[in-house]
């Protein structure tokens, strides 16, 4: 049981009477929530295969919940997923493939419905939408890298230059020249 | 260029382009189900020992309403709902979503179907009679599987169905009396020509 760790560790600093308290209650709501059905009511119902309800979760995560429309019919619990993953089992007992159970979700619920929904005219930008802002940030970023360097990169001195150069040079010579001696 | 015009340009562009999406309604999804046949079903009349479906109003234009008592959107549309009724413009049929297993409150691992038929058969009446019938008929969608063969993903949500069994357009949320005058109301007058 997930729970037994969790208690030994909280009850070592404590004294034996709080820890006691402690193991008690957790044993009154072990008590509480075995016969109260309510608390089971969380955990959906198993389809005797087992391989139904992988094919069933397989589907599920497939399609959106279109009451939250950010949680999967897998991961959600709204009444509409609950309805939407009854339906499923229904029709993966009925012997139809994936295929043909998301066509049936898509004839009445539109593309929408899918988390990948198929490459056409009203998705197509859907799909290359990333690709192209992509390409378009490569593109203003070369296109400012290759301004910059243009701009830093060696220009011809003018003579009035090219003497001041010569004359520093010259100077940090001599002085580097006369330091040995 | 001037080197502080480019950012400016694109802070602009960015900032239109938030502002459209900001605006642009994420519950309003379109439906692939406009231009196509309105699903058949067959399902039992509230307050009448009988069932209806979708081909009992073939020749008609009509409006399918999806709603709930425990919605809280569709007590804002109803009274546009009602006054529409008593106008009889068009025939209005509700579609009772999920009634009783819709609110979350009732264990349904308690409730057999004969019980939860009665209740949502009694609370819909109730309803019906606190905030008025605009309805033609209602039909009671239990299970919420009709709702699915339409794409209902929020309540309310209506659907104007043509002569022919046609869906021609549906609209998500409670009826304003803006979308009634500029959007349903011309439809139905162009469809019913």
């Amino acid at each position: 049981m997930m729970a037994t760790p969790f208690i030994t560790e909280t009850q070592r600093p404590r004294s034996k009477t709080v820890s006691g308290f402690l193991l008690l209650a957790f044993l009154c709501a072990l008590c509480v929530s075995a016969l109260n059905p309510v608390y089971a009511k969380e955990a959906a119902p198993l389809a005797a295969d087992p391989l139904t309800e992988k094919r069933l979760m397989a589907i599920s995560a497939e399609l959106r919940c279109l009451v939250c429309q950010n949680q999967t019919i897998a991961d959600s619990n709204a009444d509409l997923a609950n309805d939407f993953r009854r339906e499923i089992r229904t029709m993966i007992s009925q012997g139809r493939s994936d295929q043909e159970i998301l066509d049936f979700m898509v004839a009445r619920y539109g593309d929408f419905v899918r988390y990948r929904p198929p490459m056409k005219g009203t998705t197509i930008l859907l799909w290359l939408g990333p690709g192209l802002l992509l390409v378009i940030g490569l593109t203003v970023l070369v296109r400012y890298l290759r301004r910059r360097n243009d701009a830093i990169s060696d220009s011809d001195l003018s003579p009035e230059e090219q003497r001041q150069v010569d004359a520093l040079l010259a100077a940090s010579q001599d002085s580097q020249g006369s330091k040995p001696q | 260029m001037n080197k502080f015009l480019w950012p400016l340009v694109g802070f602009a562009a960015l900032v239109v382009l938030l502002a459209v999406g900001l605006n642009l309604n994420p519950r309003d999804v379109p439906s692939p189900l406009v231009g196509k046949p309105a699903a058949a079903f067959s399902l039992p009349v509230l307050g009448a020992d009988r069932k209806f479906g979708p081909e009992d109003m073939k020749g008609k234009v009509w409006l399918l309403n999806v709603w709930a008592s425990w919605c809280v959107s569709c007590r804002q549309e109803h009274p546009i709902l009602v006054d529409l009724g008593k106008k009889g413009i068009v025939p209005v049929v509700g579609l009772n979503y999920k009634e009783v297993r819709g609110d979350g409150e009732t264990d349904m691992s308690k409730t057999d179907a004969e019980t939860e038929a009665k209740l949502a058969r009694e609370r819909a009446a109730k309803w019906l009679r606190q905030h008025g019938d605009p309805y033609q008929l209602s039909v009671l969608d239990l299970d919420g599987r009709v709702g699915i063969d339409y794409g209902v993903y929020g309540v309310p949500e209506t659907y104007i169905i043509d002569k022919t069994g046609i869906i021609r357009m549906k609209h998500t949320g409670p009826v304003t009396p803006d979308i009634l005058s500029a959007k349903i109301l011309p439809l139905v007058a162009e469809l019913n020509k």
